[in-house]
C-alpha cells in the first residue's frame, strides 16, 4: 500500500486520515504476526481456565503480548498476585521510553495531553515500529487520526485472534500451540533489532539475552530486573565511553 | 453467559496484576515524556535498560517456556532462535524471513523427533 502524497486532498479531514491508518494495518507483515500471537494468547488463556471475557479484556486493556503471556503463565503456575504484578510491570518498563519516543512524532505545539491518551494506550512494539515507517508519509496535522486508525486496526486484528484462539484452543495440536508461542520471542527479537539505531540498543539486547539465564539461577523473583538493569547499564556505559572517545 | 464472564475475582486479578502494572508505564511516558529530551542521558539509560529487560522477557519465554512450548526440547528452541537470527541478518533485517525460518526449524525439528 502506498499512502497518498502529503499535499493530496486524500488527507483532508480526520476521518479520511483515520481510514488510511486503518488500511495501513493490512499493509504490514506485523499484522500477521500479531494475529498468530494473539491466537496463542487466546488459547493460553483458555487452557489456564480464564473466561472469554477475561481474555478479551486482557487484550483490550493490557494490550502488550509479552505482559499477557507472563500474566497468564505466572497466575496459571500458582504464583501470587504480587509476584505476577511484579513480573508484568517489569516486562512493561519498555513502554515508557517507547511512548516518549512515539509522541514527538505525533505532537503539534497546540496538541493537548488528553488528545494523546489513546495513542499512549495503543503504543506497543507493533505500533512503535509502524509509526517510524508510516508517519513520515503522513501530514503532521493528521497524524493523531492516522495513529488512532492504525491502533484500532491492530487492536481489532488482535481481538479477533484472541477470540478465535480461545474458541479453538481445545482443538489445537500441541505442535501448533508451541509454534504460536515461539512467535512472540522471534517477532520481538527481530522487530527490536530492526529498530535498533544505536550500538547501545544492540548491546543491551544481546547482553540482556545472555545475562537472563545467568540471573535466573539466582531465583530472586526479580531475575529479569537484575539482568535488565545490569545489561542496560553496561550498554549505556559503553555508549557513553565511545561518545567521549569520539569527542576527544 | 456466566461461562463467558467467569468469576469476578479473576477479573479483579486481571486489573491488579495485569492492567495497572502495565499501564502505569504508558501513563508515565505520557506525563513526563514531553519534559524529557529524546537524546538525554537519563532517557538513553532507561531505553537501554528497557531493551535489556525486553531481551530478558524474550529469553525467559525461550528458556522457561510457557504452555505447549515446553514440549519442545531446549536444543530445538535455542536452535530455532539462532536459525531465525541468521536468516534475519542474511536478508538485511527482514523480520518476516527471521520469523519464518525460526518457526520452520522448530517445526521441522519437532517432526523429525516425532
Amino acid at each position: 500500500m502506498t499512502l497518498p502524497p502529503l499535499d493530496s486532498p486524500q488527507w483532508h479531514g480526520s476521518l479520511r486520515a483515520f481510514g488510511w491508518g486503518l488500511r495501513a494495518t493490512s499493509a504490514t507483515i506485523l499484522s500477521v504476526v500479531l494475529f498468530v500471537t494473539f491466537i496463542g494468547i487466546g488459547a493460553l488463556a483458555h487452557d489456564t481456565h480464564f473466561s472469554m471475557l477475561w481474555a478479551i479484556l486482557s487484550t483490550v486493556l493490557v494490550w502488550a503480548g509479552p505482559a499477557q503471556i507472563i500474566l497468564v503463565s505466572t497466575l496459571g503456575s500458582g504464583q501470587t498476585i504480587l509476584q505476577s504484578a511484579i513480573a508484568v510491570t517489569m516486562s512493561a518498563i519498555r513502554l515508557f521510553p517507547m511512548v516518549v519516543a512515539v509522541l514527538p512524532l505525533i505532537r503539534e505545539p497546540k496538541t493537548k495531553r488528553r488528545h494523546l491518551v489513546l495513542i499512549a494506550h495503543f503504543t506497543a512494539v507493533t505500533l512503535w515500529v509502524e509509526c517510524y515507517r508510516f508517519l513520515p508519509h503522513v501530514p503532521r496535522e493528521r497524524r493523531i487520526a492516522f495513529v488512532h486508525g492504525l491502533g484500532s486496526g491492530l487492536m481489532a486484528v488482535a481481538l479477533v485472534a484472541t477470540i478465535i484462539g480461545y474458541l479453538l484452543a481445545a482443538n489445537l495440536s500441541q505442535t501448533f500451540g508451541a509454534a504460536v508461542l515461539l512467535l512472540t520471542p522471534l517477532a520481538f527479537l527481530f522487530s527490536t533489532l530492526r529498530n535498533a539505531k544505536e550500538l547501545a540498543d544492540v548491546l543491551a539486547l544481546g547482553l540482556g539475552l545472555v545475562l537472563y539465564p545467568l540471573a535466573a539461577k539466582l531465583n530472586s523473583g526479580v531475575d529479569i530486573l537484575v539482568s535488565g538493569v545490569v545489561a542496560g547499564t553496561v550498554a549505556f556505559a559503553v555508549h557513553k565511553w565511545r561518545e567521549r572517545r569520539e569527542a576527544a | 453467559m456466566s461461562d463467558f464472564i467467569g468469576d469476578w475475582h479473576a477479573l479483579v486479578v486481571l486489573l491488579v496484576a495485569g492492567v495497572i502494572p502495565n499501564q502505569i508505564w504508558r501513563l508515565l511516558g505520557l506525563w513526563f515524556g514531553s519534559g524529557l529530551d529524546e537524546g538525554s542521558d537519563l532517557l538513553m539509560w532507561v531505553k537501554a535498560v528497557a531493551t535489556a529487560i525486553l531481551a530478558g522477557v524474550i529469553a525467559q519465554i525461550v528458556v522457561q517456556p510457557p504452555g505447549a512450548l515446553a514440549s519442545v526440547p531446549w536444543e530445538l528452541r535455542y536452535g530455532a532462535v539462532a536459525a531465525g537470527l541468521a536468516a534475519f541478518l542474511a536478508t538485511r533485517r527482514s523480520i518476516f524471513a527471521g520469523v519464518v525460518c525460526g518457526e520452520a526449524v522448530m517445526l521441522a525439528g519437532k517432526w523429525w523427533l516425532g
